[in-house]
């Protein structure tokens, strides 16, 4: 969550959002597709104002269904695409994500989400954690999902999100919030150039003489086909289980866990130092991917710790897995604010304590 | 296909004067019996044969009776979720923008859900060939009312034929979008007749050079049947299509470059 290990180059003090698209330039992105909405509105104004020092292309889209299209297009012509948008318009691009999904085509969309349901508000939420980490859309997929946390990985997340898309032919989501996008930070920002572009043979570039004309669809109408086409899915899904990544904060001799992605994560390292300092052996389990998610490893720390907190900007949708990680090893709860307010490290402890106590008086 | 035929009995050599395009694959047409489709694909990958343009060009397949046309056209393709075929070749052709790329749909895909894509992408002046084939109904699911089904047409959500007062006339996508900047030449054909197929393979070949020169979208509107959905034999369909169809959509060019 901290720039300390980061020493090449010089630091910028940059906005979430801007960092972001910054970031796309220096991954060589050959092609970005987008439609204004707040509170991300700064990616493709950073885009376009910056597009004549760059070979890539920006263009503004007339909506988000048209956007994630033209990125079905590109991705399927073996472009490096990406595109962005916020709460609302991701919802708009989930029939265009499971079609890219099911015709495994990789490509980055990044949501810097705000609250919801509906037109919602433009403050920062976490209310579209089951969107991005259940499917979004129609079938059985997956996308692979990244939580950045700070403006640093709002810029790193960006290379490592095309990397794990091409390298499993999957679209990769950045799920972030409002607070993050706008909020400025001081981030030093990746090497242009520095992801190498992979071979793409099954991209639509024009039939040579060498090969089969390439396809790309996700139109599968015998059963039997189709069902193959699921099961290796679900096959790419497991593998991509290896790829899970998490931090820990004072996890080791923790009794209180409490569990966090995102702005809720940067506040929770908060909740930690205070509450360390009064005493209390509280804990932070940060997942950074949300798919694959760190089950395995929360079912470790279920072994001994005496409860753990999912902490959202949400009604409570992660705490699903966290729950399902425990196995009800240990009680798990859901504590946060949601339709764009957020809680404050004090509030956070104040109710770890709540439970802390009920749990005591209980166990009398 | 190059081989000679002979005829036992009176020896008389056969020379072949047609044969199927290399740009078509072995696969027979799934069409109906009398459907236009085939023949627009036919002179499509006729024409790509002829322009010596097989590794260069990109192809968008619709959802509609046509979603299968990749398993016909010799080229790259893509299949669109259904209505955005011309978002998906825009990103295509942006990414590829020396390449030829055509999309290929019907009405119920480009006139009805896809209008938005339709009209930004021709807005936008896409350098891409947009074919439309407007049989006036949706094949595919089973012969509903289309946005161009004609006023009193009977489908099987228009049993008692289509209310106009309920739910509009016919819309004239292709009238619409001479208006636009952005479209640079609007034709109108039809391939029930061999002077239909004769103009549309003219219109596709000027199509393509158009593209090559970058000159903006090109909007090849075909009239079209489809005796499945309008419950007619095939020939019912030609005298339906010239007495009923063309009346309302008058074959010609729409909108032709300006010098």
């Amino acid at each position: 969550m901290d720039n300390k290990e980061k020493t090449i180059g010089e630091a910028s003090l940059m906005k979430g959002n801007e960092a972001l698209a910054e970031a796309a330039f220096r991954a060589n992105i050959d092609a970005y597709f987008g439609y204004p909405i707040t509170p991300q509105s700064e990616v493709l104004e950073y885009l376009e104002r910056e597009a004549p020092k760059h070979e890539a292309l920006i263009l503004q889209a007339e909506s988000e269904i048209a956007s994630i299209n033209m990125i079905y297009g590109a991705a399927g012509a073996g472009a490096r695409v990406m595109t962005s948008s916020s709460s609302p318009g991701i919802s708009l691009m989930q029939e265009g994500l499971s079609y890219i999904a099911a015709a495994q085509l990789p490509c980055l969309v990044v949501n810097v989400a705000r609250g919801g349901p509906g037109l919602g508000t433009i403050q920062p939420s976490q209310g579209d954690y089951f969107q991005a980490t259940k499917g979004g859309g129609h079938g059985d997929y997956h996308l692979i999902v990244l939580a950045p946390a700070s403006v640093q990985e709002m810029a790193d997340f960006v290379f490592d999100g095309f990397a794990l898309a091409e390298k499993y032919r999957n679209p990769a989501l950045i799920l972030t919030d409002g607070a993050l996008g706008q909020m400025m930070e001081k981030v030093f920002l990746p090497e242009k150039g520095s992801l190498p572009k992979i071979p793409k043979p099954w991209a639509t570039t024009g039939k040579t003489k060498d090969r089969d004309h390439n396809v790309i669809t996700s139109l599968f109408i015998q059963p039997e086909e189709m069902e193959q086409v699921n099961l290796q899915l679900q096959k790419k899904y497991e593998a991509m289980q290896s790829e899970v990544r998490f931090e820990e904060i004072n996890t080791d001799d923790a009794e209180i866990i409490l569990v966090a992605y995102g702005l809720s994560a940067r506040i929770c390292q908060k909740v930690v130092d205070i509450g360390r300092e009064k005493g209390i052996k509280i804990g932070l389990l940060r997942p950074i991917t949300l798919y694959p998610y760190p089950y395995k490893r929360l079912r470790e720390l279920a072994n001994q710790v005496e409860f753990m907190v999912s902490i959202e900007m949400s009604a409570g949708q992660m705490v699903e897995d966290v729950r399902l990680a425990v196995e009800g090893k240990v009680p798990v709860y859901i504590k946060g604010r949601m339709g764009g307010m957020i809680t404050t490290p004090e509030e956070i402890l104040l109710e770890v304590e709540k439970i802390h106590e009920q749990l005591n008086a209980l166990q009398v | 296909m190059n081989e000679k035929l002979y005829l036992e009995e009176s020896e008389i050599e056969l020379e072949q004067v047609y044969c199927k395009p290399d740009t078509l694959t072995e696969l027979p047409f799934h069409y109906c019996p009398g459907c236009g489709h085939s023949v627009v694909h036919r002179v499509l990958m006729e024409v790509v044969q002829e322009l010596g343009i097989q590794e260069e060009i990109i192809g968008v397949a619709p959802v509609g009776c046509s979603v299968f046309a990749y398993h016909y056209m010799n080229v790259d393709m893509q299949e669109a979720p259904h209505g955005r075929a011309s978002a998906v070749a825009t990103g295509i052709k942006r990414v590829l923008p020396d390449k030829y790329v055509f999309s290929y749909q019907g009405d119920g895909d480009l006139a009805a859900i896809g209008t938005s894509e339709t009209i930004h992408t021709v807005n936008r002046g896409e350098n891409i060939l947009m074919i439309f084939i407007n049989n006036g109904i949706y094949g595919m699911t089973g012969g509903q009312m289309a946005p161009t089904s004609l006023p009193g047409q009977v489908t099987s959500t228009s049993p008692y034929g289509r209310d106009v007062e309920k739910v509009g006339n016919p819309i004239k996508i292709a009238d619409m979008l001479c208006l636009l900047t952005g479209a640079y030449y609007v034709t109108r054909q039809v391939v029930h007749n061999p002077n239909g197929v004769r103009k549309l393979k003219k219109a596709l070949l000027k199509s393509f050079e158009y593209q090559k020169q970058k000159k903006g979208t090109c909007f090849v509107e075909v009239v079209s049947n489809c005796p499945s959905g309008w419950k007619m034999t095939p020939v019912q369909t030609i005298k339906y299509l010239e007495e009923q169809m063309i009346p309302n959509y008058p074959i010609g060019d729409l909108k032709v470059p300006q010098n």
